[in-house]
């Protein structure tokens, strides 16, 4: 699904959170959100996901208003998997992968035989399939983020978007989500702390101040020019040829 | 670690098992009592009223069980019903486990609101009790929510947890204040139900006009409820995530709290304000049949009324010659259930 972002501004207590705020991303491609704390990627990707009214602008998949998408079309059609979202219920785990058919259930329609399916591949993807039974909040961190995943995964969205999904991650499985992200069909949107990371996306935009500071390939963005004004270090690329993209180390700022 | 649940029982079997329960506790509502009343006599009655040829039984035996006891059983049964899922409700939308329409400020409220029109005259007669109750917990619930946005601030989700259930303490405290004063300060006291009924619960007045409004009342907001059991379950993960499930949380919200409110205050103008069935009964039963709300809530339905159901038995003979308030029987399982739910979830909270 092709994704448009037109002139999105949003001021929260009187305070610009996004201003002006323009791209688009084709049908199937992915983009990763980059920015320093407070730069507004959380809140772009909530405007997105249609939770939050915006004052100025529009946000359009595949020509339709997320604003004016009713609840559950727009759910069927895009997921969110947002930051560490817990519960104090004694949910198992494949409870939880379960909810997210809701959008696709009714009295009429009731939950059966192909979501079940859906639900099972969901939980493979996620290398969660043993823990069905375990409760989620027994779970470590990075096991829950793999079961939030799973959750929006079963609600099989054309859209996904993922806040920091690779926070509480250990290394193999931030290299396995990364991965995964890689290989979707389906258009991703996701905010990244690990700037290593945005290579492996087909697009990065780089949030500043709630300004949409630089858009283009990671090749193009992740360089020397556009990060150290805006995260203020300093970035030197190192070619590191059997991962097939450049790895960018970081140190503090020459100029102070 | 897994739990073994009654999930694993057809539906049709585990609902009939429910409902032979709460006929049997029916049933011994009638056999338990004061007066002891043969077994064969209270056949005869039961054939008799409904339509059968049965012999003449004592009047006096009739009165006891057709007017006294059997409505008096029902009318727990629904309030019961109706307390235990406004706490399933509750503790679904607002996230703490430790939500109930009596802690919350929800059963008080309705109690000011309907002392307010029975004894101030609030409403000009235009208003039923269960109308100035209805009135009386949508208040309550308004300032406790509004006084727990004020006190959460900004901070995090176990704070707001904590602000809820602290001001739902105020606001108990407030309305319970207003309703004693209603009644110490009015000059009709002696015609009035005590201070006891309003805060504590009684179900000695409960005839059939009880039954025709309290059961229909019951069963129209289980059916509210129950027609909203995915929505529940999406808020397992918050507000938010039940959004992006596809669910219109404002108008959820909306609508079933308004339905607690309902059966709270509709409850609480029978019987008075009822504690801890809220709380109790929606824990136990998700330790039997787990968390998801298409189980929660027919299993929630039918043990509460249960639950009233032998509450009831217990405040009647308890104390032989001598009724208790309802409440103080539910108190006396409550508490300690309270207490076991506050240490478990702070341990999840730390955990």
């Amino acid at each position: 699904m092709h994704i448009q972002v037109d002139n999105v501004s949003k001021t929260i207590q009187g305070k610009p959170i996004l201003r002006d705020v323009s791209f688009t991303i084709e049908s199937g491609q992915s983009l990763a959100l980059i920015g320093p704390n407070g730069s507004g990627k959380s809140t772009l990707l909530r405007a997105i996901a249609g939770l939050l009214p915006i004052e100025r602008g529009a946000v359009t998949i595949d020509g339709e208003r997320v604003d004016k998408l009713s609840p559950r079309k727009l759910a069927q059609r895009l997921g969110f998997v947002t930051q560490e979202a817990g519960t104090t219920d004694a949910i198992q785990v494949m409870e939880a992968v379960k909810l997210g058919r809701t959008p696709w259930l009714s009295f009429a329609a009731p939950f059966g035989h192909r979501d079940q399916q859906i639900v099972e591949k969901a939980m493979r993807e996620m290398a969660i399939s043993d823990d069905g039974h375990k409760f989620f909040n027994a779970l470590s961190g990075g096991e829950k983020q793999r079961v939030h995943i799973a959750r929006v995964l079963s609600q099989t969205p054309e859209v996904f978007l993922l806040d920091e999904p690779t926070n509480h991650l250990d290394i193999r499985h931030q290299i396995a989500i990364i991965d995964w992200i890689k290989h979707q069909d389906a258009t991703v949107v996701l905010a990244l702390h690990d700037l290593n990371h945005a290579f492996a996306c087909d697009r990065v935009a780089v949030l500043d101040g709630g300004t949409l500071a630089a858009f283009g390939s990671p090749e193009e963005v992740l360089v020397a020019s556009v990060i150290e004004p805006i995260f203020q270090v300093a970035l030197h690329r190192n070619s590191a040829e059997h991962i097939g993209h450049p790895v960018l180390t970081f140190a503090k700022s020459k100029v102070a | 670690m897994t739990t073994k649940t009654l999930g694993g029982l057809s539906p049709v079997v585990s609902l009939t098992i429910g409902v032979a329960t709460m006929v049997a506790a029916l049933g011994f509502a009638l056999v338990v009592g004061e007066t002891r009343i043969p077994l064969d006599v209270i056949w005869n009655v039961l054939r008799f009223e409904f339509g059968f040829m049965a012999p003449k039984v004592n009047p006096i035996d009739h009165g006891i069980l057709w007017s006294y006891r059997l409505p008096r059983a029902i009318v727990a049964m629904a309030c019961g019903m109706s307390l235990a899922l406004s706490g399933v409700v509750l503790q679904a939308l607002l996230r703490n486990p430790l939500s109930d329409p009596y802690i919350l400020g929800l059963s008080a409220g309705a109690s000011t609101g309907a002392v307010a029109v029975a004894i101030l005259g609030f409403g000009a007669g235009a208003l039923t009790l269960s109308g100035g109750a209805f009135i009386g917990a949508m208040l309550a619930f308004g300032f406790v929510a509004w006084l727990a946005r004020l006190a959460r601030g900004n901070s995090g989700t176990a704070t707001s947890s904590l602000a809820l259930l602290l001001a739902g303490v105020a606001g108990a405290q407030l309305f319970h204040a207003l309703t004693a004063l209603i009644i110490a300060k009015s000059a009709d006291a002696n015609q009035a139900r005590g201070i006891m009924f309003w805060m504590m619960g009684n179900l000695s007045g409960s005839r059939w006009p009880d039954v025709y409004l309290a059961v229909p009342i019951a069963l129209a907001g289980a059916g509210v409820i129950f027609a909203h059991f995915r929505a529940l379950d999406a808020m397992t993960f918050g507000r938010e995530a039940a959004q992006t499930m596809g669910i219109r949380t404002g108008l959820v919200m909306a609508v079933l709290l308004s339905v607690t409110a309902l059966l709270t205050a509709v409850m609480v103008s029978l019987t008075g304000a009822i504690g801890f069935v809220g709380l109790v009964v929606p824990h136990a039963m998700r330790f039997l049949v787990g968390v998801r709300h298409v189980r929660l809530i027919p299993a929630t339905a039918l043990a509460g009324g249960i639950f009233l159901i032998l509450a009831d038995i217990g405040a009647r003979v308890l104390i032989p010659g001598q009724t208790l308030p309802i409440g103080v029987v539910t108190a006396l399982v409550g508490a300690p259930t309270f207490a076991v739910i506050l240490v478990r979830s702070s341990r999840a909270h730390s955990g």
